[in-house]
C-alpha cells in the first residue's frame, strides 16, 4: 500500500511499535522472571532480589530437579502419555474422518452416526459420571485412564472431514475406475495430499497431553503414576509435602523457591521446543477450522 | 397356481435376488468403511455415551457399592435441595459474572490488538509479534497459575513493585472484591494473542483497494481503521458473538481451580468447582451429579443456540 512519509503517518507508526513492543514483553516478562529465577542461588530468589536477571547464577536447581526420582517419575508418565494418546488420537480422527468425507450413497448410515459424534461433542454426562465410569472400568492408576476418555476428538474429526471433503474428487477417480479399494485410497491418495493438517492435528494433540493435569488429580491416587503437570500442581500450586513419598530429598523440590521455578522451566521446555513448529501449523489448522476453542 | 401368481412371484423372486445382490456389491465395496468407523464409535459409547446413563444417578441416593443399577431412587430429592441451597443462586451468579466478564475483555483486547498488528508493514516485524503473542496460550494453567502465585507473593516480582507503591499484592488471590479481576486479566494475558488470529484472517481478507481509495480521498489512518476495518470485520465479530454464548456457563474451570482459595469463594467459586468439591471431595455423587446434569443441560440449549445463531446470521457450518 502506498503510505504517506507524513509526520502523522511516521508518529501513528511509531506510537504503534512502542505499545506492541509493550505488549509482547508483558507477555514475556514472567517466563523471563522464572527462568532467571530458576537459574538463581538460594538466598538471592528467596529473598525476591532476582528480576529479570540471575543473581549467583547456578545450575544447582535444575541439578536438583533431575537427580529428583519423583520428578523423573512424572516426567516419564508425561511422555508416555504424550507418546501413546498423540498416536491412538490421531488413529481415531484419520479412521473416522475418512467414512465421514464419503457421500451418504456410498456410507449409508453416514448421517445419523455423523449426528452421534455431533451430540457427543454438545453434550456430556458431567464430571461424577464420567468419573464412576473410568472407575467402575477399574483404569484408576492405570496410564489408560489418561488416555482414553478423551481418545476421540470430535472436532479434529469435523475438521479434517472437512479437509478431505475439499480434495477434488478427480484426483482419485482413476484410482476408482483401477480398483482401488477405500483403504487404498485413504492411504495412498487422502494421506498424503493432507500431512500439513495431520501436522497440525498431531501438534494440537500432543500438546493437550502434555499440558494436561486434571485427569491426573482425579484419576491417580497414588503420586508414582501422576503426569508431570499434576505433579508441578501439588508443587507451585499445592505447596504440598504430604502427598510426596517422604523422600527428604524431595522435601526441597517444594520449600525452595528457585527449584520450583527451574521445575516449572522444565515442564513448559518441551512446549518451548515444539513452539516453532507450532508456529508454522497452527495458522492452517486455524484457518481451516476456522474457530477453535 | 395361475400363470398371474406365477409371474409375480418369479418377479418378487428376481427383485429379491437383485436387492440382495446390490446388496452384496454394496457392501464388498463400503465394508471398509464400517470398520474404520468402529474404533470411534466404540471408545465414544464407552466414554460419552455411558456416562450418560451415569446421569441417573442425580435421581438416586447413589452407592457405590450397590451400582448404577441398583441404587435407590429418590426422585427429585437432590433438585429440590440444591435449589434451596443459598450457595447455588452465588454459583450460578458467579459462573455467569466471570464468563461474561472474560468474553468481554477478551474480545476487546484481541480486536485492538488485530488492528494493531494489522498496521505493520514489516513482514519480519509482525511475524515476531505474532510468535511472542501467542506463545502464552500453549501454556497449560497450572504453569500460568504457579508463575502467578509466585508473582503475587509477598516478595515476588508484582508483590515487591505493588509494595513501593504501599499496596499488599495479596489481595489479588486472597480479597474477594479484587478475585474475579485477576481470574479476567489472566485469561485475557494468556488468550488475547490468540484470539487475534480470526480477526487478522477477516482484515486481510478486505480488499486494500478500499483503503488506498479513502487515503487518495484524504482518510486518515485511524478513519480507515474506524470506517472500512471495523465494518470489515464485522461479521467475524457477530460470529464470534453469537458462538460465544454458548460459553457463558464455562467460567474455566482449569483456570479458577488452580487460583481459586476458600476466602474467595464469594466471588470466585463457580458451578464446575463446586461439583468437583461436592463430587470427588465430599463424595456426594449425587448431588454433584444433579448440578453438573442442570449446567450440562443448560450448556446443551445454550450451545445449540449459539450454533443456530451462528448458522443463521454468519453463515457459519460446524459441517
Amino acid at each position: 500500500m502506498v503510505e504517506g512519509k507524513s509526520w502523522r503517518n511516521r508518529m501513528f507508526d511509531g506510537v504503534n511499535y512502542v505499545i506492541l513492543t509493550l505488549i509482547a514483553f508483558l507477555c514475556l516478562v514472567p517466563i523471563i522472571h522464572v527462568l532467571a529465577v530458576s537459574l538463581s542461588s538460594r538466598a538471592p530468589a528467596m529473598g525476591g532480589f532476582v528480576t529479570f536477571w540471575p543473581i549467583g547464577f547456578t545450575w544447582e536447581n535444575y541439578i536438583k530437579v533431575v537427580e529428583s526420582v519423583a520428578f523423573y517419575r512424572a516426567f516419564l508418565v508425561s511422555v508416555e502419555r504424550t507418546l501413546l494418546g498423540t498416536l491412538i488420537n490421531l488413529l481415531i480422527i484419520v479412521l473416522t474422518a475418512y467414512p465421514f468425507s464419503r457421500s451418504p450413497h456410498e456410507f449409508k448410515g453416514r448421517t445419523f452416526l455423523l449426528y452421534v459424534f455431533m451430540f457427543a461433542m454438545l453434550f456430556n454426562g458431567g464430571l461424577i459420571p464420567t468419573f464412576l465410569n473410568v472407575r467402575n472400568l477399574g483404569l484408576i492408576d492405570t496410564l489408560w485412564a489418561l488416555v482414553l476418555p478423551g481418545a476421540v476428538q470430535i472436532w479434529s474429526i469435523f475438521l479434517l472431514m472437512n479437509f478431505f471433503r475439499g480434495i477434488p474428487k478427480e484426483i482419485e477417480e482413476s484410482a476408482i475406475i483401477d480398483g482401488a479399494s477405500h483403504w487404498q485410497l485413504l492411504y495412498h491418495i487422502y494421506l498424503p495430499l493432507s500431512t500439513p493438517v495431520l501436522a497440525t492435528l498431531c501438534l494440537f494433540a500432543a500438546v493437550g497431553h502434555w499440558n494436561a493435569w486434571f485427569d491426573g488429580v482425579i484419576y491417580m491416587t497414588k503420586m508414582d503414576n501422576v503426569p508431570l503437570q499434576t505433579f508441578l500442581r501439588t508443587i507451585v500450586i499445592q505447596l504440598d509435602m504430604t502427598r510426596m513419598n517422604l523422600d527428604p530429598k524431595d522435601l526441597v523440590l517444594v520449600s525452595n523457591r528457585s527449584v520450583r521455578a527451574a521445575q516449572i522451566f522444565v515442564t513448559m521446555l518441551p512446549i518451548l521446543v515444539v513452539y516453532p513448529f507450532l508456529q508454522r501449523y497452527f495458522v492452517t489448522g486455524i484457518r481451516l477450522g476456522a474457530v477453535k476453542g | 397356481m395361475t400363470t398371474l401368481a406365477k409371474t409375480s412371484a418369479v418377479r418378487s423372486l428376481a427383485t429379491q435376488t437383485s436387492i440382495r445382490r446390490k446388496a452384496m456389491s454394496y457392501l464388498a465395496r463400503s465394508w471398509p468403511l464400517y470398520v474404520m468407523v468402529l474404533p470411534g464409535l466404540v471408545l465414544l459409547l464407552i466414554f460419552n455415551y455411558y456416562p450418560m446413563y451415569g446421569i441417573r444417578i442425580a435421581f438416586q441416593d447413589y452407592n457405590p457399592a450397590l451400582g448404577f443399577d441398583q441404587s435407590p431412587w429418590v426422585g427429585l430429592k437432590h433438585f429440590e435441595y440444591m435449589l434451596k441451597l443459598p450457595t447455588f443462586r452465588l454459583l450460578f451468579r458467579n459462573t455467569l459474572m466471570l464468563a461474561i466478564g472474560k468474553i468481554l475483555f477478551l474480545q476487546v483486547t484481541a480486536i485492538v490488538l488485530a488492528f494493531m498488528l494489522n498496521e505493520i508493514r514489516m513482514r519480519v516485524f509482525k511475524r515476531v509479534f505474532n510468535q511472542i503473542l501467542y506463545l502464552p496460550h500453549f501454556l497449560s494453567w497450572v504453569i500460568v497459575a504457579g508463575i502467578l502465585l509466585d508473582l503475587l507473593s509477598a516478595n515476588g516480582l508484582v508483590g515487591r513493585f505493588l509494595g513501593g507503591l504501599g499496596l499488599n499484592s495479596f489481595m489479588f488471590l486472597g480479597n474477594a472484591a479484587f478475585f474475579p479481576w485477576t481470574v479476567i486479566f489472566s485469561h485475557v494475558w494468556k488468550e488475547a494473542g490468540w484470539s487475534t488470529i480470526i480477526y487478522l484472517a477477516a482484515l486481510t481478507a478486505i480488499d486494500p483497494q478500499i483503503s488506498e481509495a479513502a487515503a487518495v480521498d484524504g482518510a486518515n489512518r485511524l478513519q480507515r481503521i474506524w470506517y472500512i476495518n471495523l465494518p470489515g470485520i464485522a461479521p467475524t465479530i457477530a460470529l464470534i458473538a453469537c458462538l460465544s454464548l454458548g460459553g457463558i456457563l464455562d467460567a474455566g474451570f482449569e483456570q479458577i481451580f488452580n487460583l481459586y482459595n476458600p476466602t474467595v469463594y464469594a466471588t470466585g467459586d463457580i458451578l464446575d468447582t463446586y461439583v468437583y468439591r461436592a463430587g470427588l471431595i465430599s463424595a456426594r455423587f449425587s448431588l454433584a451429579t444433579a448440578i453438573g446434569l442442570i449446567k450440562s443441560t443448560l450448556g446443551f440449549v445454550l450451545i445449540t443456540l449459539a450454533y443456530w445463531l451462528a448458522a443463521k446470521y454468519a453463515n457459519y457450518r460446524v459441517f
